[in-house]
C-alpha cells in the first residue's frame, strides 16, 4: 500500500502506522457519560466496502492523516490531514 | 541423449567440471545443472516426496517438480535447488536428496508397494490408538520420512540486500511480447524496468528454432536485448523473478546476484527488490501442460517444450531415441526439430486422428500411450492405436505436449481469480486483477510467436498512455504466424496410476478418491490430497486435476473452479526477505551520550528497549553483580550516586494553550503548577487504564518540559500528536520531543548539592532550589537545566545539558562523586533504590491498572481528561487489586518477580489467586528482600500475612503486607 | 463407517473403492431447531457438540463457502493454553482437555501432536513477567517451566543464543503446547456432525435475519428462507458484517493476519518456537514445512493477503531467532481475516435478541479454541445458560469494565 502524505507526498505503507476508525476523531465532551464514551472507545462500525481511517505518518512529519480506503481491495481514495478532516 | 557436436547458446570454449553425488562431470559455462547432467547421460535426478519415485527432470524451468538437488556444503548447503535453474559453475557440488542410502537404490521406495494402503488422506483414519503412540512412534517416523532436502542448521552468513527502485514500467518477463512492450517503451522514453527470472533473457525465443525479421530467434532476443540495455531509462534485469505483486504498485522481486559463482566476493548472494511501478506488464509466458497416462512420471519423460529447449539452448538431445507423444502442433515441431539435429524420433504419437503431418518418422495418429517401462529411466511405452492395439516402442525420452497453460499466477496475488477461455480451453488473469496492470503474450492465451510481438506492442501502448507518454513507431518484426490449437487437459485411463502433481505424489485415483469422499470443492480437493501444495505450487499439477475432478463430476472446468496463486511465484529464501536485519542489525542500538565512558567504567549493559544502558559498574574485587549494585545503593544512600537517565523520554510542550492540553493529558490539574516548579502525573489511555507516568515541569509562562518512562516514550508522543492533531486542533500548543538534545544525569544522595555546588556556575540552597523545582543553570558556561526530582527517596537533582556535552559532564559528575565515597550507578541499583521508596515502573504499569490501583488515586482532579469518564466502570473500581509492599516474614526469605498470592491456608490454584509480586530485590538498605506486588483489596489489608508462591521454582514465601513505601515514609530524606 | 487401519488394509486390498463420502450434501430443509451460521472450525464444531453432548440433531450449518475455507484452513496450527488472565485462562486448559481426546472422540485422526512449545524471553523483566504467566497457568492446573538458555542451547541448539541484538534469557516451556493438522479439524468435527445427522449446506450465504418482536425467527439465505428460534453465528472475520445484519454493533474489527510456509525440509524445528522481541512463531509441519506468521498487517482488511513490510519483517525475526533459515525458502504466504476485539480476547454470549446466539471476536487465537468453542457454544444455544469455563466472554463486558486484555494494551483491536 502506498500513501501520499499532503506534507511529504506517495510514501509505502512501512512509514505509516495505522490507528482506525475516523470515528476516533469525534471524542464525546467531557460529560457525556458513559455510553457516549463506550460507543466512542469500543464500538466499530468495520465495514467491508470503504472506511474512513486514520493513520500517522509516524516514519515521517508525524502527521495523522485521515484516509478513505477500500478496505476489501485496499484502494485509498482519499487523503487529507485529520486536523482538517475534522473541521 | 548427449552433448550434440554443435548448436545452444552454450560457451563450448568455456568447460566446467561440477560434480553430482559425488562423480565428476563436465559442462559448459552457460548450461544449468539440468542440462548438464543431460548431457553427460544422466536421467536419474531425484525422488519423489511420498513414494520414493525415481525421477528425472521434467521441465527446463523454475516450474521444475522432479530434479531438485542440495547444492553447496556447510553453512552453504542449499537444498531443493531446482537443477533446472541452477546456473552450472567450475567446482559446483550437487547432491540429490530425500533418499537413503543413495538414489539409485532408495530403501524408503518400499512406500511405493505399499501405495494401495497409503492414499490420498490415509493419516487421518489411522494412527490413532493407542492415543500415546502418535506422538512417541507414528509421528516421528512420519516426520522422519518427509520433508525433501536437508538445511545445514549452520548459521547463513550469506549477505543479503534489500532495495528499492522506483519505475513508470515493469515488464514482467522478456520472451517476445516482453521484450516487445519493453523496446516500444523504452523508446518512448518510459523509465522501464525489464525483469527475467531465467539468466538468459528471450524466452521460448532460446527454446525454439524459429525466426524472427530473418534472424533466429534467439539472436533476435539477444540483440533487442543490447538495444535495451544500451537505452539510458530502461533497465534490463536478468536472474530476477517477480516473486509477488502487492497494493500500490508494490511488487517484490528476488535477484539472484551471485548464485552462479562459485563464491560471492563483494557482491551479496541475493537482492530483494521492492519495485514501485506505475505500469506493469505481466509477460510471463505459459507452462506446458503435461498428459496424464499410466506411469507417467519416470527419469526421460519430460514436456516436449524442455526437450526443445535442451536441443536449441543447450545442444543437448534429452534422449538417444526419442518418442513425442502430444494432442497438438507442439508434438509435429518437437519431432522435426529432433531430426533436423539428427536426433533419433522412434515414433510421433498424436491423440488427434485426422492429422497428416509430413515429417520423416513413423507417426500414430489417433494414438495414446497407455503405459511406460524402465525403472530408474524410461525403456519403453505401451502405444495403443487408433484400431485398438497396442504397440510397444523402445525409447529412452518420451516428449509430452498436452497444451499450455497461461502463466496467470502474478495476475491472482491480489485476489482475483483468473477467468476461464473457452476458445483456448485454458485459465488467461481477469484484465482488472491487479491495478495497473496489463497482459501480453502467452500469458494472455495469445501462443504464435507474432501474436506475442504484437501483444507485447499494445500493451506498452496502453501503459504509456496511462503513463502520459506518447508512443514512438515500432515497426512488428516479421515472423511466421503459426496457429496453435490448444485443446483440453488429458488423462488417460489405465490400470496403473497416472500421475498430476509429481513431487507430491498425487495421482487420478487420489482425485477420484477425493471425489468418492466428497471433497469435490476444489479447495478440498487440494487440501485432502496435497496437490500443488509442492514446490511449484500446482505449476505443473493444478490444471489436470482440475480436469480429473471436472469429468467426475460432470461440470465444466470453469465450474469446477480455479485455485488462488500466492505469493511468492516461485520460492525464495528466507535470508533475502530478511537482508541485513539480521543478528546485531536485527534492530538499531540506542546508546546514551556517557556509552563510551560507561564502558571504559566496566558496565555491565542491559537492555531497554533500543537503549543500551548500564546494568551496574564492577569494581576490583566484585565477582557477583549483587556486589556491584548494592554498593551502589548504599553509595547513593550514604554519599552520592550518578546515572545517566538520558533514555527517559523528554517532551517540550509550548504554546499559550499548552496548559490547558496537558489537563487533558493527565490526571492531574496542571494549571495550578507554578513557574519553576515540578509535578509528578500520570495519563490514562482512554479506555481508562493507566498509560505512563513522569513528571511535569514548567519553565516558563507558556513552556514545560515532561518526561516519560524509557519504554513509553514513543507511545506518548504518537499519543500527544494524536490529541493535538485530531482531538484539540484548536489548541495552540507546539510539542517536540527532546530525549536525544539533552543528556540527563541524575544526581542523587545525601551529597548531591554539595558536588553540584562544586561545579556550578551559581551555587544552590534549598531556598533557591526546594523539592520537585526546577531551572535553568551553568556548568563553566553550559546552559544547563537543573531539576530537583529523585527516582531514590534521596536528595536528589537531574541535571541536563545540551547531549554534546553530555560524556564530557558524565565524566565530571562521576569523577566528583567518586571523590565523595560516591560513584556511577546502574539500571539495576537504580531497581532497587525505587523499589526501597514504591515508585512505579512499567513492571506496574502494565496496562492493567487503574490509577487507584497503583495508589495514585488521590492525584486524579475533578476535570475532563483522557480516560478519566471510561476509569469509573464498575469493574475497575470494585474488587481491585492493588499496589502494595511485601515483606518476608517466614523462613524462606526470597520472593520471586511472577510469583502469585495466596492466602495463608489457601491452595495455589487459580480461583485462590490474589495477585502477583510485580517487582523484586534485595534491599542493601534494609538488609532483606522486599518486593511490591498487587494483592486483591490490598490496602485494606496492611499488616496480613499471605504467600507469595513461585509455582515454577517451588518458592513459597510468607510475606506481611506492607506500605509499598519501605524506607523513608515521610519522604524527610528528599526535601532535606 | 468406522475408520481404522483394519479398514484402510481392506479398502487398499479392494481398490480403495470403498470408502464413504466424509459427509453428505443434504437437501436444504426450511426449518431446524437450530441454524449455525459459519461452516468454519467453530461452526462446525458447535454442531458435533450441540448433536453428541445435548442429543441436538435437527441442525443446519450454513457456509457461504466450503467448509473449512475460512481461519480454520488457514492458520499456523498451535494449539497452547498457556494464558494467564482469568476467563481466559480456564477456557483455553478446557480447550486443551477436548484436544487431547478429540482424535479418538471424532474418529479422526486430527494429528495433535504436542511436541512442545517455547517462548523465548530477552530481558530479567520479560522472565519475571513470563514467570508470572507460568505461576498462573500452573495455578489453572496446566504445566509450564521457566527454563534457563542453557536447557534451550541444549534443546534447540539452532537458536542464536550468543549474537543476538537481544540475547535469550530463558524461555517459558509448555509441554503440552504443539500443533494439529488444521483441515482435519474441520473435516473430523463435520463427519462426526454429518453422521450424527447435522446437515452441512454449503455454498449457502446468509443474507438477512428474519426477527419478530425481538426473537429471532430464522434467516434469509441466498438459497431462500430457512426458519429457526435458536440461530448461532459463528463467522469470525465477518462478524461485522453478519451481526450487522441483526442490528448488531459489535466492538470488533477486521484485520488481516499473514501466514507462511517453506518448501519441505528434513526435520529441523521439533518444537513450537516463539520470539520474544517482535512477534514471531514457528513450527514444522509433519511434511517438512516451516510453518510461521508475524503480527497483523495493522490496517483493518476483508482481503486475505498482506502485503510485503510484514512479509520482511517476519523474515528478519527468524534470521534474527534461528540464523540457519536463511537456506530455507518461502514456498508460499497467506491471509486470513481476523475478527479483532478491543481486548484480545473473544465473546461466546447472547445477543440483545432472543433466540440469536454470538460467537466471535476470537482474533488470532481462534484455531486452538476450536474445542472449548464449540461445546461452550453449543451449551450456551442448547441450556441458554454460559458453560463455567467460559462464562466471561461477555458482550457488555467493556461496559462494565471487566476486560480481559492477555497483552494489557487496551481498547485497540490489535492485540492478541
Amino acid at each position: 500500500m502506498r500513501i501520499s502524505c499532503p506534507h511529504c507526498g506517495e510514501r509505502d505503507l512501512r512509514e505509516y502506522t495505522y490507528l482506525g476508525s475516523a470515528k476516533l476523531l469525534d471524542r464525546p465532551d467531557g460529560d457525556a457519560g458513559a455510553e457516549a464514551f463506550y460507543d466512542y472507545v469500543y464500538i466499530r462500525e468495520n465495514p467491508s466496502g470503504e472506511n474512513a481511517e486514520l493513520w500517522q505518518h509516524s516514519s515521517g512529519c508525524s502527521a495523522w492523516l485521515h484516509v478513505v480506503r477500500n478496505v476489501s481491495t485496499h484502494e485509498i481514495l482519499s487523503v487529507k490531514l485529520a486536523s482538517e478532516a475534522k473541521a | 541423449m548427449s552433448r550434440l557436436p554443435t548448436g545452444g547458446q552454450v560457451d563450448r570454449a568455456a568447460q566446467v567440471s561440477f560434480k553430482f553425488d559425488g562423480k565428476t562431470y563436465a559442462a559448459y559455462s552457460g548450461d544449468t545443472v539440468a542440462s548438464a547432467l543431460l548431457a553427460n547421460d544422466v536421467r536419474l535426478m531425484g525422488r519423489s516426496f511420498k513414494y520414493h519415485r525415481p525421477r528425472g527432470v521434467f521441465t527446463a524451468g523454475s516450474e521444475e517438480p522432479n530434479a531438485l538437488l542440495e547444492i553447496g556444503r556447510g553453512a552453504a548447503q542449499l537444498p531443493n535447488t531446482r537443477a533446472t535453474m541452477q546456473e552450472i559453475y567450475n567446482g559446483l557440488e550437487a547432491r540429490s536428496q530425500n533418499r537413503w542410502p543413495n538414489l539409485n537404490f532408495d530403501m524408503m521406495s518400499f512406500t511405493d508397494f505399499l501405495a494401495p494402503f497409503l492414499s490420498a488422506g490415509f493419516y487421518y483414519k489411522t494412527f490413532m490408538w493407542p492415543r500415546k503412540f502418535w506422538l512417541k512412534i507414528y509421528e516421528p517416523v512420519i516426520r522422519r520420512a518427509a520433508g525433501l532436502g536437508r538445511i545445514s542448521g549452520k548459521a547463513d552468513t550469506a549477505k543479503y540486500d534489500k532495495a528499492w527502485l522506483h519505475c513508470d514500467l515493469l515488464v514482467i518477463g522478456s520472451g517476445p511480447a516482453g521484450l516487445m512492450a519493453a523496446l516500444s517503451a523504452g523508446k518512448a522514453g518510459a523509465k522501464v524496468v525489464l525483469a527475467e527470472e531465467d539468466f538468459l533473457a528471450g524466452g521460448r525465443l532460446n527454446g525454439e528454432n524459429l525466426t524472427i525479421s530473418g534472424q533466429r530467434g534467439a539472436d533476435w532476443a539477444a540483440e533487442t536485448v543490447k538495444k535495451l540495455r544500451a537505452m539510458e531509462n530502461v533497465i534490463v534485469m536478468t536472474r530476477t523473478a517477480i516473486t509477488g505483486a502487492y497494493d500500490g504498485g508494490t511488487y517484490g522481486a528476488l535477484q539472484r546476484v551471485s548464485d552462479h559463482v562459485a563464491q560471492a566476493g563483494a557482491a551479496p548472494q541475493q537482492i530483494f527488490w521492492r519495485i514501485v511501478a506505475k505500469q506493469a506488464i505481466l509477460a510471463a509466458g505459459a507452462h506446458e501442460r503435461p498428459i496424464a497416462f499410466p506411469n507417467n512420471d519416470r527419469p526421460g519423460i519430460m514436456l516436449a517444450s524442455a526437450v526443445r529447449t535442451y536441443l536449441h539452448r543447450f545442444g543437448v538431445a534429452a534422449g538417444a531415441r526419442v518418442t513425442v507423444f502430444s494432442n497438438n502442433d507442439e508434438g509435429i515441431q518437437t519431432a522435426r526439430d529432433l531430426l533436423a539435429a539428427g536426433v533419433e524420433v522412434a515414433a510421433l504419437i498424436d491423440t488427434r486422428k485426422d492429422i497428416t503431418p509430413e515429417i520423416d518418422c513413423p507417426v500414430l495418429t489417433g494414438s495414446k500411450v497407455i503405459g511406460t517401462k524402465g525403472y530408474l529411466g524410461l525403456k519403453s511405452v505401451s502405444v495403443q492405436r487408433q484400431d485398438g492395439s497396442v504397440t510397444q516402442i523402445s525409447t529412452d525420452c518420451l516428449a509430452v505436449a498436452g497444451g499450455w497453460n497461461p502463466s496467470v499466477h502474478l495476475s491472482s496475488h491480489m485476489g482475483r481469480k483468473p477467468v476461464w477461455r473457452d476458445d483456448i480451453l485454458a485459465f488467461v488473469p481477469d484484465k482488472n486483477a491487479v491495478p495497473n496492470m496489463h497482459y501480453a503474450g502467452a500469458t494472455t492465451g495469445e501462443f504464435s510467436t507474432r501474436a506475442a510481438l504484437n501483444s507485447g506492442l499494445e500493451a506498452a501502448r496502453a501503459a504509456l498512455l496511462a503513463l502520459g507518454l506518447s508512443s514512438k513507431r515500432v515497426t512488428l518484426p516479421k515472423v511466421e504466424e503459426a496457429a496453435f490449437d490448444n485443446l483440453a487437459p488429458m488423462q488417460i485411463e489405465g490400470k496403473s496410476r497416472a500421475w498430476l502433481d509429481f513431487q507430491n505424489d498425487v495421482t487420478v485415483k487420489d482425485i477420484k478418491l477425493a471425489h468418492r469422499e466428497n471433497f469435490r470443492s476444489v479447495e478440498h480437493m487440494k487440501r485432502y490430497t496435497t496437490l500443488g501444495m509442492a514446490t511449484d505450487q500446482g505449476k505443473t499439477s493444478n490444471m489436470g486435476a482440475l480436469a480429473v475432478m471436472a469429468e467426475l463430476t460432470g461440470q465444466s472446468i470453469p465450474e469446477t473452479g480455479t485455485t488462488m496463486f500466492r505469493p511468492p511465484f516461485s520460492p525464495v529464501q528466507m535470508g533475502a526477505l530478511a537482508g541485513r536485519n539480521t543478528g546485531k542489525h536485527f534492530l538499531p542500538e540506542r546508546r546514551l551520550t556517557s556509552d563510551k565512558f560507561s564502558r571504559e567504567m566496566g558496565a555491565d549493559w542491559m537492555e531497554a528497549g533500543l537503549w543500551l544502558r548500564p546494568g551496574w559498574f564492577k569494581r576490583e574485587g566484585e565477582t557477583r553483580w549483587r556486589q556491584s549494585c548494592d554498593r551502589e545503593v548504599r553509595m547513593v544512600r550514604n554519599a552520592v550516586g550518578i546515572c545517566d537517565v538520558t533514555s527517559l523520554g523528554k517532551i517540550d510542550v509550548q504554546g499559550p494553550d499548552a496548559v490547558a492540553f496537558l489537563n487533558l493529558l493527565y490526571v492531574n490539574k496542571m494549571s495550578t503548577l507554578k513557574i519553576g516548579k515540578v509535578r509528578y502525573g500520570a495519563m490514562l489511555r482512554e479506555d481508562g487504564l493507566v498509560m505512563d507516568d513522569g513528571t511535569v515541569a514548567r519553565l516558563g509562562e507558556t513552556h514545560y518540559l515532561i518526561t516519560t518512562t524509557t519504554g513509553a516514550a514513543g507511545q506518548v508522543m504518537a499519543h500527544m500528536e494524536f490529541c493535538s492533531q485530531c482531538l484539540w486542533s484548536e489548541l495552540d500548543v507546539h510539542f517536540v520531543s527532546v530525549t536525544e538534545q539533552w543528556a540527563q544525569f541524575a544526581v542523587a544522595g545525601p551529597k548531591s548539592r554539595e558536588l553540584l555546588n562544586g561545579l556550578l556556575d551559581t551555587p544552590i540552597d534549598n531556598d533557591v532550589m526546594p523539592y520537585m523545582s526546577c531551572g535553568d543553570a551553568g556548568l563553566g558556561g553550559v546552559a544547563a537545566r537543573l531539576f530537583r526530582i529523585s527516582f531514590s527517596g534521596e536528595h536528589a537533582y537531574e541535571i541536563a545539558v545540551p547531549a554534546g556535552y553530555g560524556a564530557a559532564l558524565m565524566a565530571v559528575l562521576v569523577k566528583a562523586a567518586e571523590a565523595m565515597d560516591g560513584g556511577a550507578y546502574g539500571l539495576e541499583a537504580l531497581s532497587v533504590l525505587r523499589i526501597e521508596k514504591g515508585f512505579l515502573t512499567h513492571a506496574e504499569i502494565d496496562g492493567r491498572m487503574t490509577a487507584d490501583d497503583l495508589g495514585l488515586g488521590r492525584m486524579v482532579a475533578a476535570k475532563d481528561c483522557i480516560g478519566r469518564e471510561m476509569s469509573e466502570r464498575v469493574g475497575l473500581v470494585q474488587e481491585r487489586q492493588q499496589l502494595v509492599g511485601l515483606k518476608p516474614i517466614g523462613t524462606v526469605k526470597q520472593i520471586v518477580q511472577g510469583a502469585v498470592m495466596v492466602d495463608v491456608g489457601a491452595a495455589p490454584v487459580a480461583d485462590n489467586l490474589l495477585g502477583h509480586v510485580s517487582s523484586t530485590c534485595f534491599s542493601p538498605t534494609l538488609e532483606h528482600c522486599l518486593a511490591l506486588g498487587f494483592v486483591k483489596n490490598g490496602r485494606a489489608r496492611m499488616g496480613d500475612q499471605v504467600r507469595a508462591v513461585d509455582l515454577t521454582q517451588g518458592i513459597d514465601t510468607l510475606c506481611e503486607i506492607t506500605s509499598p513505601v519501605f524506607f523513608d515514609p515521610d519522604g524527610g530524606r528528599l526535601r532535606g | 463407517m468406522f475408520y481404522s487401519a483394519f479398514e484402510i488394509l481392506k479398502q487398499g486390498l479392494t481398490g480403495n473403492k470403498g470408502w464413504k463420502p466424509v459427509w453428505r450434501n443434504p437437501e436444504l430443509k426450511t426449518e431446524y431447531d437450530v441454524i449455525i451460521i459459519g461452516g468454519g472450525g467453530h461452526g462446525l464444531a458447535t454442531a458435533h457438540y450441540l448433536a453428541k453432548t445435548y442429543g441436538i440433531t435437527n441442525v443446519a450449518v450454513l457456509e457461504r463457502g466450503y467448509l473449512g475455507g475460512g481461519n480454520i484452513g488457514r492458520n499456523t496450527t498451535i494449539v497452547r493454553c498457556d494464558y494467564g488472565q482469568p476467563g481466559n485462562s480456564e477456557f483455553y486448559s478446557h480447550s486443551m482437555k477436548l484436544w487431547e481426546g478429540l482424535s479418538q472422540d471424532l474418529n479422526y485422526n486430527v494429528m495433535h501432536s504436542q511436541r512442545g512449545m517455547l517462548q523465548l524471553c530477552h530481558s530479567d523483566e520479560q522472565v519475571g513477567s513470563y514467570r508470572k504467566r507460568a505461576n498462573m497457568i500452573n495455578a489453572r492446573g496446566d504445566e509450564a517451566q521457566i527454563i534457563d538458555r542453557e536447557t534451550i542451547r541444549k534443546r534447540a541448539p539452532y537458536i542464536d543464543l550468543d549474537n543476538a541484538r537481544f540475547p535469550v534469557r530463558g524461555g517459558l516451556w509448555q509441554k503440552r503446547g504443539g500443533t494439529a493438522r488444521h483441515d482435519a479439524v474441520a473435516w473430523g468435527y463435520a463427519r462426526s456432525a454429518d453422521s450424527r445427522g447435522v446437515d452441512l449446506i454449503q455454498n449457502c450465504a446468509v443474507t438477512g435475519f428474519d426477527i419478530v418482536n425481538g426473537q429471532v425467527t430464522g434467516v434469509q439465505t441466498t438459497r431462500g428462507a430457512i426458519k429457526a428460534k435458536k440461530i448461532g453465528m459463528a463467522v469470525a472475520g465477518r462478524s461485522s458484517e453478519v451481526g450487522a445484519m441483526a442490528g448488531l454493533r459489535l466492538p470488533i474489527e477486521s484485520h488481516v493476519l499473514q501466514a507462511f510456509v517453506t518448501e519441505g525440509i528434513k526435520p529441523f524445528i521439533d518444537y513450537t518456537i516463539s520470539f520474544g522481541m517482535g512477534h514471531f512463531y514457528i513450527n514444522q509441519s509433519d511434511k517438512g514445512g516451516l510453518v510461521f506468521g508475524g503480527d497483523l498487517d495493522m490496517y483493518n482488511s476483508y482481503a486475505q493477503r498482506g502485503n510485503l513490510p510484514r512479509v520482511e519483517q517476519v523474515a528478519e525475526a527468524s534470521m534474527a531467532m534461528i540464523p540457519a533459515i536463511g537456506k530455507v525458502r518461502q514456498l508460499r504466504s497467506w491471509g486470513g481475516i481476523m475478527d479483532m476485539s478491543m481486548d484480545g480476547s473473544p465473546f461466546i454470549d447472547k445477543t440483545h435478541i432472543d433466540g440469536l446466539f454470538f460467537n466471535g471476536g476470537w482474533c488470532y487465537g481462534g484455531f486452538k479454541a476450536a474445542p472449548a468453542s464449540g461445546a461452550a457454544f453449543a451449551h450456551l444455544i442448547a441450556t441458554g445458560q454460559h458453560a463455567e469455563y467460559a462464562s466471561k466472554f461477555r458482550l457488555d463486558r467493556y461496559k462494565t469494565g471487566h476486560m480481559i486484555d492477555e497483552a494489557g494494551t487496551g481498547a485497540s483491536p490489535k492485540l492478541h
